[in-house]
């Protein structure tokens, strides 16, 4: 009663296609992704050879990377560089800390929402850049305006994807882990956090965006160290080459950022199927 | 035979370092009824999902027809969407979409719940509706994992009724993972039993229909059925003349 296969193929039938992605080779994943940026690089080295740009417009690469030797041997690059990665560090960590404790608090709990999330959502649609005079006057030209500047800026995209992500926690699963006694707290942390991490870390990455873009803003005005500071004097004296390093360094900040995230999402979240593959019923 | 629904020749699936199917062949024919039974863990879903084209075979020859559909052990309906909306999900919009949807509902006999949402219907319900939505697709093979068995018994009976005369009328080919032995004989037309990696059982049901568990015949294959899954049973017979 067997059927050869050939029989089987007459018959109609055919392959199952599944749409599971094979392994690939890590290597090859990570060329992919390096094939755009070195698009981008050779494309404007060959502008600047061809002389479609000019260095009054923008250096050419050769003499970026000569900038970069220059800041970097006379130490401005490196105190600059740590300067404003304070700043932008600091300032994330609050912005996003409170962003954090109040996206679980109005997304949590029933009186947190009613207290809290109206009032935020108020403040929400304030543009941060126009609190920077406001800034000025409160806290002068310090540190401390620089850093609220960038905390205010990032928490609201934190506090927002984590409500969102807090209020999305399967209830069913809330309610059997009462039902095993598990306190408030623990809920939270059990369940509700970990469930949460995919909006909280989304949160985390438009945060991190804009602690750059609140950096800028705040170096811009009014600095006398940092990346900003740099690029302020580099506008003064029209090097190019200077504001390409600059502007260099914010987009590596970016993608640093989207890197960590990355990372943090294969290190706090290992029960994710990789590859996007769904995984067998029980 | 009878024309092929499913042709499988030498499938192997390996997780890690662990061939869970390891050399199956099987065949189901048009219209044939096929109960595969294992213990947890052996592969069931496993060869389910590869024949459904929802993972892949690592080797091995594996022929399905086009037209395939999968009721999976739960309901998995779109929260979104009331409950012919399910139904019909993924097909041209129509009024003869709506039309066959609403025939599948009553033939499951959900006729009532067509403007109903998911998030309302009980589990037996979801279930059926899960069903509608897969034979509303008419498929010429039909996959069901554990499709009974977060059901009560009693639910699970009508269910076990439902889905054998459904069968008999729309004749797709039926593979039906389980690990209710009764059920596997109350429906199918073969059992086969999955262990290690192999078929170790594979043959058809010769207890007359409508089945009855009283029926001697049916007692025998489940005794067999259960000692392959390594339970085993101590009849008043078999205790009487041991060995
Ligand atoms: N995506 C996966 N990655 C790694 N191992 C897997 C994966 N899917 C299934 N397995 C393993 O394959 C084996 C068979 O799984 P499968 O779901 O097919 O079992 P089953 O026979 O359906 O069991 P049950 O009767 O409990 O549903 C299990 O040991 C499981 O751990
Ligand atoms: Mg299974």
């Amino acid at each position: 009663m067997t059927v050869t296969t050939e029989e089987a193929r007459a018959a109609g039938l055919v392959a199952p296609r599944a749409r599971t992605t094979a392994d690939r080779p890590r290597g090859l994943s990570l060329a992919l992704r390096t094939l755009g940026p070195l698009a981008l690089l050779a494309a404007w080295q060959i502008s600047s050879a061809t002389g479609v740009l000019t260095p009054d417009v923008l250096a050419s690469p050769g003499q970026v990377v000569q900038a970069v030797g220059e800041l970097w041997g006379n130490g401005q690059l490196g105190d600059a560089l740590s300067t404003s990665l304070t700043r932008a560090g600091l300032g994330l960590l609050f912005g996003a800390g409170v962003g954090l404790v109040l996206g679980v608090v109005t997304g949590f709990f029933r009186l947190g929402e009613e207290l809290l999330d109206s009032a935020v959502q108020v403040l929400r649609t304030v543009p941060f850049l126009a609190l920077v005079p406001l800034f000025m006057v409160w806290f002068g030209i310090t540190e401390t305006a620089k850093v609220a500047l960038i905390g205010v800026a990032t928490s609201f995209p934190m506090y927002v994807s984590t409500s969102g992500g807090v209020r999305n926690t399967d209830r069913k699963l809330v309610e059997a882990m009462r039902s095993f006694g598990l306190s408030r707290w623990a809920v939270v942390r059990e369940v509700v956090l970990p469930g949460a991490l995919p909006a909280l870390l989304s949160g985390l990455r438009l945060s991190m965006t804009l602690s750059v873009i609140a950096l800028i803003a705040a170096e811009e005005i009014n600095s006398t160290e940092g990346i900003g500071y740099l690029m302020a004097q580099a506008q003064n004296f029209s090097r190019t080459d200077v504001l390409a390093v600059c502007i260099l360094i914010y987009g590596l900040l970016g993608l640093a950022a989207d890197g960590a995230v990355r990372v943090l999402e294969r290190l706090l979240m290992p029960w994710r199927p990789v590859n996007g593959r769904a995984v067998a019923g029980r | 035979m009878s024309a092929p629904a499913v042709h499988v020749r030498g499938l192997r699936r390996v997780f890690g370092t662990r061939a869970v199917l390891d050399g199956i062949d099987l065949d189901i024919a048009r219209g044939e009824f096929l109960a595969l039974l294992g213990a947890s863990g052996t592969g069931k879903t496993t060869l389910l999902r590869i024949l459904g084209a929802l993972d892949r075979a690592d080797e091995g020859t594996v022929l399905v027809p086009p037209a395939r559909t999968v009721v999976f052990q739960e309901p998995r309906l779109i929260p979104s969407k009331r409950v012919l909306g399910n139904v019909t999900v993924g097909l041209p919009r129509g009024a003869a979409t709506r039309e066959t949807g609403r025939q599948a509902l009553a033939e499951v006999g959900l006729a009532g719940h067509a403007e109903a949402w998911p998030s309302t219907l009980s589990g037996g319900e979801a279930q059926r509706a899960a069903l509608a939505r897969a034979l509303v697709r008419e498929p010429q093979l039909l996959l069901l994992d554990e499709p009974f068995a977060a059901l009560d018994a009693l639910t699970r009976l009508r269910m076990q009724d439902l889905v054998g005369d459904l069968c008999r009328r729309h004749r797709p080919a039926v593979l039906l993972v389980t690990h209710d032995v009764d059920e596997a004989i109350r429906l199918a037309d073969r059992v086969a039993v999955l262990r290690e990696g192999a078929l170790v059982r594979d043959e058809t049901v010769a207890v007359e229909r409508p089945r009855d568990p009283a029926d001697p015949a049916f007692a025998a294959l489940r005794r067999d059925l259960l000692a392959d899954l390594g339970v085993h049973q101590e009849t008043k017979t078999e205790t009487a003349n041991s060995n």
